[in-house]
């Protein structure tokens, strides 16, 4: 089943075609990663995907929704979470309350339901934030503020708010950067276990160490246009992606 | 002590006033239309008591659900907007409202005489206090009673959600948004509240002077509303309550004696809180400094 399809989408900045002619499909449980040289259009196509600014043409659906119009929370509603390049935390609230904001209840359901969830803090939504915490290993810093956190935390933190919201499809924008080899690999695994839980995973990054061990399959952009797209190890031996990264 | 009720009289509009910013300020917006908000809860309440002889409770509910009203209306197209074209578009505001106020001329007479707001004039004859004997400690009673109860509620805000929610806007508008928060209806929401509480301000002003006419609501009253929380920190609503006890009570009544150069003392007070304490002077250092004196003392006793 495809949660993610974006066809023929377009976005010009100025003089710059910043993506042209892109499609790209993410498929349920599965994790697909986005690559390219700096300015290659990988960070507006999330910024696409999560109505940041609007595409000049095409289309993009999540499962049968176009998302086209919908507002930023629209989106999130329907089931689209991220994370950011430059981490956007709620600096001076804590741990506890960055997470507890994106849960589901805000904003979903009835009208009495939604206006509930703002004056009562339901046994679920709690139950749902602790589980998270406890995922990302912020169980004991959760009454800390945010912008005390370490740079590592701060990034599991994000994750972790992108997850409250139950999404269907998380995007991750460049989560490793900056991390040591280890952190990487920790990274992985959540990114596994996020996939368990039944999540699709649209990865833009440039540490190949992970793109290369975690996704099923890569896509690869250069000024904007898709030049390759394949299994890992295919995309490593592609001439065209071997040329766009290193020049020929 | 006559002196002293009119002093806690006047704290209690200003802590008001201050809070209906706090509000807003929570969002990240800084507004100066509350004032023009305070005019209406004034001038509606005024005109229900004296035009049309309500009693005082029903017409302060109107006059705050009247300014609430506007509040909302004006919150769509303002809200569009941030930063300083948000606090020139609320100038205006503000300006056309005390306009609006300086041209109203609304009189008829009432038992033989003639009352209502008569244009340059002001709105001379909100007596209901006087005429219906309350006495002056009753008129702080009841000022002092709604600041209680607004610092309560606001308070508990920040227990619950839908606080968390005014801070994470503030906070990062784009990051709220992105995690399912409709970012515009709460901040609209957040400025028919503050509008809300700038009204009752407004109301329980105009009836304790017993008197207001358009200079009351000026610019300058605007700057006091937000400084407010800007000097007493965004932390808790108890800095805005400290802040304002500091600024009114202190720099402005206390200094009588330095007549109009008070108002410069205001202005450097600003400077200073702004260079020194951009967060404002009850902070997270100051809590934090607090809580462990108060720890300290337990210890000492036992």
């Amino acid at each position: 089943m495809t949660v993610l399809s974006i066809k023929n989408v377009s976005k010009r900045f100025g003089g710059v075609l910043a993506v042209d002619d892109l499609d790209l499909t993410v498929d349920k449980g599965e994790i697909v990663g986005l690559i390219g040289p700096n300015g290659s259009g990988k960070s507006t196509t999330i910024n696409l995907i999560c109505g940041v600014f609007p595409m000049d043409k095409g289309s993009i659906k999540l499962f049968d929704n176009d998302l086209k119009g919908l507002a930023r929370y629209e989106r999130s509603h329907l089931g689209i979470a991220r994370t950011y390049q430059n981490i956007r935390l709620f600096g001076g609230l804590t741990v506890w309350q960055n997470v507890w904001i994106a849960t589901r209840q805000n904003g979903i359901g009835s009208f009495a339901k939604k206006l509930g969830a703002l004056f009562l803090r339901s046994q679920k939504s709690v139950e749902a934030v602790d589980e998270l915490l406890d995922l990302f290993a912020l169980q004991n810093k959760a009454n800390i503020a945010a912008e005390n956190l370490s740079f590592g935390e701060q990034r599991r933190l994000e994750l972790a708010r992108a997850l409250a919201s139950e999404p269907k499809l998380l995007l991750l924008d460049e989560p490793a950067a900056g991390m040591n080899s280890e952190e990487v690999q920790e990274l992985r695994d959540r990114i596994f276990k996020v996939r368990d839980l039944g999540i699709s995973v649209l990865l833009v990054e440039h540490v190949m160490e992970l793109v290369m061990n975690v996704t099923d399959r890569i896509n690869v952009l250069n000024f904007g246009k898709k030049i390759a797209e394949g299994k890992p190890n295919a995309i490593q031996g592609n001439a065209l992606v071997q040329e766009a990264y290193f020049g020929s | 002590m006559e002196y002293y009720f009119g002093i806690l009289q006047t704290l209690g509009f200003h802590v008001l006033l201050g809070y209906s910013a706090y509000i807003l300020l929570l969002t990240g917006q800084l507004s100066l239309a509350q004032v023009g908000f305070f005019a209406i809860g004034a001038y509606a309440s005024g005109i229900l008591t004296v035009l049309f002889e309500w009693h005082i409770f029903p017409a302060l509910f109107i006059g705050a659900i009247a300014a609430g009203c506007m509040a909302f209306m004006v919150g769509f197209p303002a809200l569009r907007i941030k930063g300083l074209m948000l606090v020139i578009a609320t100038i205006a505001f503000s300006e056309i409202v005390r306009l609006i106020f300086f041209n109203l001329r609304w009189r008829f007479e009432i038992n033989g005489l003639e009352v209502g707001p008569d244009g340059a004039q002001g709105f001379r004859e909100i007596r209901y206090f006087a005429a219906n004997g309350w006495e002056i400690y009753e008129i702080v009673w009841l000022i002092w009673t709604m600041v209680a109860v607004a610092t309560i509620l606001l308070w508990w805000l920040d227990q619950i959600k839908a606080g968390a929610i005014l801070r994470a806007i503030g906070s990062d508008e784009l990051a709220a948004e992105s995690s399912g928060i409709n970012v515009t209806s709460v901040k609209i929401v957040a400025m028919a509240c503050g509008g809300v509480i700038a009204g009752l301000s407004g109301g329980l002003y105009a009836h304790s002077t017993t008197y207001v006419d358009h200079n009351t609501f000026t610019v300058l009253l605007a700057t006091f509303a937000v400084s407010y929380p800007l000097v007493g920190g965004l932390k808790s609503v108890f800095g805005t309550l400290a802040a304002v006890i500091f600024i009114q009570g202190i720099l402005i009544e206390g200094l009588r004696f330095l007549g109009d150069y008070r108002t410069i003392l205001f202005g450097a007070l600003i400077i200073l809180v702004m260079n020194f304490k951009p967060k404002g002077i009850v902070d997270e250092n100051f809590v934090k400094g607090i809580s462990e004196y108060l720890r300290l003392n337990k210890k000492l006793i036992k």
